[in-house]
């Protein structure tokens, strides 16, 4: 069955702070050392389907970045596994696949300034040789093509091209290694409007010609409901709702999700009504107990400070993390 | 009718590089009314943030405002000696950044910065001074803003220093605050936040606004008139609601087109070809040209805005007439 094409399971992921030399001689000393660890990822577990495509939203600090880089193989995990087809995706705190890429938000930092184009396309493929080194050059030049730039571009350098063209060097980068999987990290956040469509509709296109699946991370809730079929949401390291992306938008089932759907600014003619939500969002240092969303929840009640609402399925094919689920009201 | 709190003609901000001149800000005109919010949208490099540094007279060398006028309150703004143009800033016209730390300086607490902007334009003993910067804090939402007075600029989150800078922007009760991208770097909900926060205040304190974003949406939530900028020009101009629903120039129709929220998921999105042209190299004519489905010969020769004083354009080919121009 495909249902587990890549399995996430229990991942969790903590980062705990290396100690400074006084306070490991105060440790030593018996001192009390206050070593406070950020749990960024809690024991999350989604499988995404082959040529599937999974948003995951969520603010900053939510830990959704950390997530993507546990699920490409980046970061081991602290707890849990990532499998593609049964294969786990590290072993020994390596990465042992190449069928996961990544595509990450800032195309400035993730290519080589001083290397040409064609050359950072065919230095993975090259070194895992999917493609011999005779056929580099042609090999390059289609790839652009695919992502829609001119293949003469091969012997250019990175400072040479737009942020929009970037991003498509580091698409055509990611893809070259033929991967299964593409994580991308807000591939389409820094990018102008204008520009930001373009990318969307290579995706778009991508996926299908290539069945890729994909693990979309994003703050645009605009975007993961126009590329993905399904969408998680993330809030202080655990997944709160997951669902198709259309029935999550119409009528979530969790109250951060209506919130962050009720604040996205609509396009209108002005003087629209506000109804932000209250507080921000707490420290990943210091989550609060049980529900961590309970301080700010309208609905929250004794026991979401007392028990952990595990994510429970609320309808068929809809998953919620809250005790007061059902009564979560369509979102404005 | 009663004067404009701000009157923006024919200003052109350029840049004198070693590359050569670039024409960030060319023949832009505005006016704002009291109490009015504009918002000024436009994607990078198309002068939106040149424009915002213009009216506070912030631009630095190698740039300068070449020609036009800026009027606030009666009263010009450009060629104003430097310690003139100190007493209006600030006091009559305001900024917010992206960027709240362009505003707080790192190593003075919250309390020490704000009697600073106070003593800028007027007296105030430390105790008065104090008092009412709490009341400011309280003003944009900040909790427990006696005691917070006495941090540093890192005790905040980023989204309550952005409400400190506010604060700061509106302590002299200024008649125009320009605002650039201030929530572009926040959360949605944070941003939402502001959003409300600032739509409540111009309205009770009777400030104009400007409203500096890249976000259509944004900018249509608080805002009931808009200017679309491309390449250093306003290229369209209205009522919002008006220019949302009809827009008359095929760049701000390819904005437009171009947001997922206004199209079926996993259909195409209708984007527009090529890139923002460089500043340098600007293409003769209407900048946007090489990327207009519309365009024709007509197109080398720069249009002049067409419409009327609610609704402008500047196209020779818009898509819809005003009244006045279909007759």
């Amino acid at each position: 069955m495909s249902e587990g094409f890549l399995t996430i399971r229990e991942v969790s992921k903590r980062f705990a702070p290396q100690l400074g030399l006084g306070d490991r001689i105060a440790a030593r000393l018996g001192g009390a050392v206050e070593a406070r660890a950020v749990q960024a990822v809690s024991e999350v577990s989604l499988t995404i389907r082959r040529g599937e495509a999974l948003g995951l939203v969520g603010e900053s600090g939510c830990g959704k970045s950390t997530l993507g880089r546990v699920v490409a193989g980046i970061l081991p995990p602290s707890g849990g596994e990532v499998r593609l087809e049964q294969e786990p995706v590290m072993a020994n705190g390596r990465k042992t696949t190449t069928r996961i890429q990544t595509v990450f938000q800032d195309p400035f930092a993730s290519l080589d300034p001083r290397m040409r184009i064609g050359e950072t396309i065919t230095e993975g493929p090259l070194a895992h040789g999917l493609v011999k080194a005779a056929e580099a050059g042609s090999f390059a030049r289609r790839w652009l093509e695919t992502v829609g730039l001119d293949p003469d571009f091969v012997t250019r350098y990175p400072h040479q091209f737009s942020g929009g063209q970037r991003q498509r060097v580091a698409i055509a980068r990611a893809l070259a290694m033929a991967p299964d999987v593409l994580v991308c990290d807000e591939p389409v956040a820094s990018l102008d409007v204008s520009i930001q469509a373009q990318i969307v509709n290579l995706f778009l296109r991508l996926r299908r010609e290539l069945e890729l699946t994909m693990l979309f991370i994003s703050h645009d809730l605009g975007v993961v409901r126009h590329l993905c079929e399904r969408v998680a949401v993330m809030y202080l390291g655990r997944i709160v709702e997951l669902g198709p992306t259309g029935e999550v938008y119409a009528a979530p089932k969790h109250p951060y999700t209506r919130a962050l759907i009720e604040a996205v600014p609509k396009l209108s003619g002005g003087g629209a009504a506000f109804r932000p939500i209250a507080g921000e969002i707490p420290s990943p240092l210091d989550p609060p107990t049980a529900c961590a969303f309970h301080p700010r929840c309208p609905l929250a009640i004794a026991r979401c400070r007392i028990e952990r609402p595990a994510l429970r399925e609320v309808e068929p094919g809809r998953r919620a993390a809250c005790h007061r689920a059902e009564e979560v009201s369509p979102a404005a | 009718m009663t004067e404009p709190v701000l009157q923006v003609s024919a200003l052109s901000t350029h840049f004198f590089t070693k590359a050569g001149v670039v024409r960030a800000v060319e023949g832009v005109s505005f006016s704002l009314a009291r109490g009015e919010v504009l918002g000024l949208v436009g994607e990078s490099g198309s002068g939106k943030s040149v424009t915002g540094f213009s009216l506070l007279g912030l631009v630095d060398p190698p740039g300068r405002i070449v020609s036009g006028s800026i009027r606030l309150e009666g009263r010009e703004l450009v060629g104003l000696p430097n310690d003139e143009l100190r007493d209006v800033r600030g006091r009559r016209i305001a900024m917010v950044f992206q960027d709240p730390m362009m505003t707080l300086n790192p190593v003075l607490t919250i309390e020490r910065q704000m009697r600073l902007a106070i003593l800028a334009h007027e007296r105030a003993s430390p105790r008065a001074a104090r008092a009412r910067s709490a009341e400011a804090l309280t003003r944009v939402g900040i909790p427990d803003a006696a005691r917070r007075l006495d941090d540093y600029p890192h005790q905040f989150s980023g989204g309550m220093r952005q409400r400190v800078a506010i604060a700061i922007a509106l302590l002299h009760r200024p008649a125009v605050i320009v605002a650039d991208e201030p929530t572009t770097a926040l959360d949605v909900s944070i941003q939402a936040q502001i959003l409300a926060e600032m739509a409540k205040l111009v309205s009770e304190l009777g400030t104009s606004l400007i409203w500096i974003s890249h976000d259509l949406a944004v900018v249509s939530a608080l805002s009931r008139r808009i200017a679309v900028m491309y390449a250093g020009r306003i290229v369209e101009e209205g009522p919002t609601a008006v220019v949302l629903d009809e827009p008359r120039h095929p760049y701000t129709r390819g904005l437009l087109d171009s947001l997922p929220s206004r199209a079926e998921p996993g259909r195409e999105l209708a984007q527009i070809p090529g890139s923002t042209p460089s500043m340098l190299r600007l293409p003769e004519g209407c900048p946007f040209r090489p990327r207009c489905p519309r365009a024709s010969p007509a197109c080398t020769v720069m249009p002049e805005p067409t419409g009327d004083a609610v609704r402008r354009a500047r196209c020779h080919h818009p898509l819809v007439l005003t009244p006045a121009e279909a007759v």
